[in-house]
């Protein structure tokens, strides 16, 4: 089967391009591990990179436009539901839930 | 350890979107086996959706995860040594497991290291779970998944809640906001995540500069 076959090539090049990027550092900078400046970007760069991930997820939105407040209650849904019960579980779906509902009910589109 | 269990919900979630595409329930499963990457995967239902080649899904797969190269900056020195098991980890370095690596607090009855080896095969096996559980269930169900990923946005959101309260430093998070719109908006939607990673690392490195090493960070 044709698709199979592509399929199976894909999530080879998916897993190699991923072991790649985990494996790199290990690689590369092994000797280089107890460097200050190593910690220090240890320490600040996770941050950083969750807030990055997190507007990148909605690099497909318009995020200016009366569009977007869908996700933006949906997030403020999940950071109410993190910061009262600190269930990541509870967050993520509260969130995902009330954003389903949004869209799929069309309540907030605006109509252009 | 109850942040685990996210994983199964956003496996299952990435399952039906994945069967939605008409593939075997299997194979959604499989893909939780052999690449292991929460993003990479609901990234890939997009690609496979429009016929992406395989060279672009591998560089898109490659920029997306670009980001654990700096996981593994952070981890050097702090993996076991030992063969397979520090191979297993560094596969296993997703998101969520990284951030379980820097968050918890370690039960006393475990070394680091068996921890850490715990977490990660944890995770791979909800993760696997929830792949499987979801390709099967979105093969049986008919109900609208519209909207649902936006679990992807939801677990940023949660695991940077999470980070704010091991760096209570406000201006970091501000930041790193402020460089992902900029980036977003007026350098470039596509190659978004790589410009603003270079540059978020470009400002770290200035205002350590500017410290001279004073503040010692811990």
């Amino acid at each position: 089967m044709e698709s199979t076959y592509h399929l199976m090539l894909v999530m080879l090049v998916m897993a190699v391009a991923t072991f790649l990027t985990r494996a790199l550092p290990f690689v590369v900078l092994s000797k280089a591990s107890d460097h200050p400046l190593l910690n220090y970007l240890g320490h600040y760069l996770p941050p950083v990179l969750m807030v990055l991930l997190l507007v990148y997820s909605f690099k497909h939105e318009d995020i200016m436009s009366i569009n977007f407040v869908p996700e933006l209650l949906g997030l403020l849904t999940t950071i109410v539901l993190h910061i009262v019960w600190r269930q990541s579980l509870v967050s993520i779906m509260g969130g995902t839930a009330l954003y389903m509902v949004l869209v799929q009910s069309g309540v907030l589109v605006a109509s252009i | 350890m109850p942040v685990l269990f996210g994983y199964v919900p956003l496996g299952v979630a990435f399952g039906i979107l994945f069967a939605d595409l008409g593939y075997h329930w299997l194979f959604a499963g499989l893909m939780g086996v052999v690449v292991f990457a929460g993003a990479a995967q609901f990234l890939a239902v997009g690609l496979l959706a429009n016929q992406a080649g395989l060279v672009e899904i591998f560089t898109a797969t490659l920029l997306l995860n670009m980001r654990h190269v700096f996981y593994g900056l952070s981890l050097l020195g702090r993996l076991p040594n030992k063969g397979w098991q520090r191979w297993y980890m560094i596969f296993g370095l997703t998101d969520e497991t990284y951030a379980l690596y820097t968050v918890t607090n370690i039960p006393a009855h475990l070394d680091r290291s068996q921890f850490k080896l715990l977490v990660t095969a944890l995770n791979q096996g909800y993760w696997v779970l929830g792949c499987g559980l979801g390709g099967w269930l979105g093969g049986q169900l008919s109900f609208s998944t519209l909207g649902m990923e936006f679990a992807l946005p939801a677990l940023f959101m949660v695991l940077a809640i999470e980070q704010y309260k091991v760096v209570r430093k406000p201006l970091v998070f501000i930041l790193a906001l402020g460089i992902g719109l900029g980036t977003l908006l007026f350098i470039s939607r596509e190659q978004m995540l790589l410009v603003a990673c270079l540059l978020a690392l470009t400002v770290l490195l200035m205002s350590k500069g500017v410290q001279q090493w004073k503040a010692p960070i811990t």
